[in-house]
């Protein structure tokens, strides 16, 4: 079985995505996903040239509501989770460049 | 008085006559749930006040003040549908300890009429899976061996409803995950019309496919439960602007001359004979009800995997990119942002999880959108016209709900493509978008349950919930309870 993604191709997703694997995991997951991409490339058996694709089942676009103020989540109820508040903000670690 | 096998509505005219107390109907199903969810393992979260709940209920039927219609009936929910003053996990680590500060439209809904509800039901992590071995906390039974898969993932609220630990559950389906574990279960489990339910306040994995739908041990209380919930919401914009409907008053009509398809593609080798037998057997049962079998072809079938596989995997990773340690759920210690957000997804999330979002992230990532993604979505244009074309000839389509009845705890675990195959006959209907139930036909040899699965077109609910009523009228495997 050819190889459809490298090593370093799942890396890049692995950034893509913001997770973190260890060298031993991105052996398997290389090795797990090459597996299922092989599977799925038997859509290629089928000319879809000129088939319009499907992104939802029904018929239903632009649904609008009127802009008015409704309901809405507290600033409390919307904090009440967080891992790390401050002054009624979510408090995260700063952004280190590198 | 048997309380095993009553229907909502049989329990909800017990409680009316006061011929049994709200109080003692709740604190029967958390006895069962006592004395069997240590082995089930089914429950995720049982509520502790539920009892001061059926009180209350009790409390106000004495002063004859006025009451909602099933004031006091229990039931259960999926841990992916959020619920105020219970946890909701979606048996993740990333959503551990989240109180939600909002409720499903789903469960207000049922509240609204009174349900009272005695906990959270286990799935697979993020509803991604098809045997409840991918929860974080805990790995359900199926009731029927004990060494076996429930199904997923809805698997804790099929294995629940089995054993009457609950006399019913809800669960969502976005690949099979209600009717695969109900067959599995030996219970009835109905996936509705795409937008038939809302999706406010159903934890999201793939937001073209997810519905939510009830299981339950008989098709009247599906019925009931899908009216109940079953209406537009403005609060979901791909609900459908359908007008509710009174599924239980649409039960009971003839079905002669009923026609129904069988497609020629899900009778396949791998398919386990036990399960082609019951099959064969309900069909001939239609047959005597005066339905008239047509053979269709569902020509497509073998590609709905890797399409599904593409869709949902593609919609997931959009959709957990939310669990990001910022506004709620887990957070590891990170010195800076960029590390917070990896440590966090990465020891947050369970492998399969991860697997999904990497496969999702991979089939959107630019110069592979064409390839995969819009690829997918046009053979899913293919698979849905099958469906069409079929339901020009036909009212329902009969098919097996699983190739095999339960399948060992760790047997298909250590492969995922080996898994995903086995959602094979379920995952067409989410991509069509169309409605499907699943009820129990059988059991092998083995004593383990078989399911057949009737499909419908978008919106013809009633169809396939007529004939499943006819068929529960000449058989009793819905009737059969696990010995625990």
């Amino acid at each position: 079985m050819s190889e459809i993604i490298s090593k370093q191709d799942v890396q890049h997703i692995a950034k893509l995505a913001r997770l973190h694997f260890e060298e031993s995991e991105i052996e398997k997951f290389t090795t797990e996903l090459n597996k299922i991409l092989d599977y799925i490339h038997k859509l290629n058996e089928l000319d879809t040239e000129n088939v319009e694709p499907t992104s939802h089942v029904l018929d239903i676009t632009n649904v609008f509501r009127e802009d008015i103020v409704g309901e809405s989540l507290s600033r409390e109820e919307a904090l009440k989770n967080a891992p790390d508040k401050e002054h009624g903000h979510f408090k995260v670690p700063r952004v280190i460049e590198g | 008085m048997d309380l095993l096998n009553m229907s909502i509505l049989e329990l909800k005219d017990l409680l009316e006559d006061k011929k049994i107390s709200a109080y003692e109907l709740n604190k029967f199903f958390i006895d069962r749930i006592k004395n069997f969810d240590n082995q089930v393992e089914s429950f995720l979260y049982v509520n502790e006040k539920a009892l001061e709940e059926a009180k209350v209920v009790d409390e106000k039927r004495e002063k004859g003040e006025p009451l909602p219609e099933f004031a006091g009936v229990p039931i259960a929910i999926k841990d992916n549908m959020v619920t105020k003053g219970m946890p909701t996990t979606c048996a993740s680590k990333i959503l551990e300890n989240f109180s939600s500060p909002y409720e499903a439209t789903v469960v207000n809904l049922l509240k609204e009429k009174g349900f009272i509800l005695l906990g959270k039901l286990n799935m697979d992590e993020f509803a991604m899976g098809s045997s409840c071995e991918n929860s974080a906390f805990k790995k359900t039974k199926n009731p029927w061996d004990l060494e076996r898969v429930p199904g997923g993932s809805s698997g804790g609220s099929a294995a629940a409803v089995a054993v009457r630990m609950v006399p019913a559950s809800l669960g969502s389906d976005t690949g099979g995950s209600i009717r695969q574990p109900a067959s599995l279960c030996g219970v009835c489990g109905f996936k509705p019309t795409y937008g038939r339910v809302s999706r406010y306040g159903l934890v999201a994995f793939a937001s073209s496919l997810d519905q939510i739908g009830p299981l339950t041990h008989n098709i009247e209380d599906a019925a009931l439960l899908l009216s109940i919930i079953g209406e537009h919401d403005p609060k979901d914009s791909t609900s459908a602007d359908y007008p509710k409907k009174d599924y239980l008053s649409l039960l009971g009509n003839d079905v002669k001359g009923l026609k129904i398809g069988i497609p020629k593609e899900f009778f396949i080798e791998g398919l386990q004979s036990e399960v082609k037998e019951s099959v064969e057997n309900a069909v001939k049962e239609f047959e005597k009800m005066g339905c008239e079998i047509v053979e269709i072809s569902l020509p497509h079938t073998e590609y709905g995997i890797a399409v599904y596989y593409i869709i949902a995997t593609a919609e997931a990773s959009s959709n957990l990119a939310r669990y990001d340690g910022v506004r709620y759920g887990f957070r590891a210690e990170a010195e800076g942002l960029r590390e917070m957000y990896e440590k966090t997804r990465s020891q947050g999330f369970g492998e399969e999880v991860k697997r999904r979002i990497m496969l999702g992230t991979y089939v959107l990532s630019a110069g592979y959108y064409d390839a995969y993604y819009l690829k997918a979505q046009k053979v899913r244009t293919l698979i849905k016209s099958d469906f069409l074309d079929a339901f020009e000839k036909v009212d329902v389509i009969l098919t097996p709900t699983s190739p095999t009845t339960a399948f060992k705890l760790g047997e298909k675990s250590d492969d995922p493509l080996q898994m995903y195959l086995s959602d094979i006959f379920t995952i067409s209907l989410n991509l069509f978008g169309g409605c499907g139930v699943s009820i129990p036909c059988g059991f092998d040899k083995q004593g383990l349950p078989i399911g057949l699965q009737l499909l419908g077109n978008y919106f013809e609910e009633d169809k396939i919930l007529n004939l499943a009523y006819n068929y529960q009228k000449v058989t009793d495997f819905h009737k059969k309870i696990p010995e625990l």
